[in-house]
């Protein structure tokens, strides 16, 4: 039977795919290319041979080109394209979760610091400031009062950036210590671990430990639709324990999951490979996959 | 064996090391990456940009 080659797209090497190279090798099923963009020169009459790309990519600019040039030579890409820049993008993010029904934090977004003010006193205090691409807590500000609104939102105008004239404002959700990380991969939610952190934010990158968490059916529900939501192959969805129930505040693509195996008895790595096989599988046989 | 670029501390890396891959020094704690294999070669990992995340 002919093997699904599988190109992993990186530029670091960490613990999660060290483990899913290690996976891959076990497989048997499956031919590893590995395209580092920090070795990468692409070309449109050139692109890698592959039928799948699993994108492990930290930057996010540069998983964005490349998961383009290959998928329009026809490669599959875990995750999408489309999928990667919604989730890169909360405004995109929230936008889709809410098309879609899942409950998800209200939002506000504004592009001057004087309207940006006005949404967060929209909002209410505290409000959350998040940059519009950040990941791993970087950037975050708990918005307390108004001087602190001020305060924060003029030293953001002076960051630089264009993406940091795009303020985006997140209404506070009172939650116990933690929040909870859950897997979904190929449609099924497979793990889920709580993290929990004295500080409101609980990223695993901050130092939030993680314990296991139960996949009731009204979680499973949630992420599985919110993964569909974005159009998602394999993706991290964080949430939040509400007094209405659960509500989804973050979709994660280049999923990292080192912290939360310590908690979940699931093997994420070979999950996620063996979804990389299926979606190479109906690749090869014009199959669709979603 | 190679050194901590960093404390300069011994470090012993698995024969599988690859290029570009993390490693956190046993004795100093700092963040290095693996910049070459041959010849095996570490360096302090470079600082967090801006669009990294998951």
């Amino acid at each position: 039977m002919k093997k699904v080659r599988i190109g992993l797209l990186y530029s670091r090497v960490r613990a999660e795919e060290k483990m899913l190279i290690q996976a891959i090798k076990q497989h048997g099923g499956v031919t590893l290319e590995l395209l580092c963009t920090n070795d990468l020169v692409l070309d449109f009459g050139d692109l890698p041979d592959v039928d799948v790309v699993l994108d492990r990519e930290i930057s996010q600019s540069r998983a964005l080109h490349v998961l383009n040039m290959l998928e329009r030579s026809g490669v599959k890409a875990v995750n999408s394209y489309d999928t990667a820049r919604i989730g890169g993008d909360k405004v995109l993010t929230s936008q889709q979760l809410a098309k879609a029904g899942v409950p998800t934090p209200r939002i506000k977004v504004a592009f001057s610091r004087k309207s940006a003010l006005s949404a967060v006193e929209e909002l209410g205090y505290p409000a959350i400031l998040k940059p519009v691409d950040g990941s791993w807590g970087r950037l975050m500000a708990k918005i307390e009062n108004r001087t602190a609104a001020e305060a924060i939102l003029e030293h953001k105008s002076h960051l630089g950036s264009h993406y940091h004239s795009v303020f985006y404002i997140q209404e506070f959700v009172d939650k116990p210590d933690r929040d909870i990380r859950a897997f979904v991969i190929g449609g099924t939610t497979v793990a889920a671990a709580y993290r929990s952190a004295d500080h409101w934010l609980t990223n695993a990158a901050l130092g939030a430990k993680t314990y296991p968490c139960p996949i009731t059916p009204e979680l499973d529900a949630l992420c599985t639709k919110a993964c569909r939501a974005v159009g998602g192959d394999a993706i991290a969805v964080d949430l939040m324990e509400t007094g209405n129930g659960l509500t989804v505040h973050e979709v994660n693509c280049a999923m990292e999951f080192k912290a939360s195996m310590k908690a979940v008895q699931t093997d994420l790595p070979a999950l996620l490979i063996e979804h990389c096989v299926r979606v190479g599988k109906e690749k090869e046989s014009g199959g669709i996959h979603e | 064996m190679t050194n901590c670029p960093e404390c300069g501390g011994a470090l012993e890396l698995s024969a599988e090391v690859m290029a570009h891959e993390i490693i956190d020094c046993t004795a100093c704690g700092a963040e290095l990456e693996v910049t070459s294999i041959k010849p095996l070669t570490l360096a302090l990992a470079p600082d967090e940009e801006e669009d990294w995340g998951e």
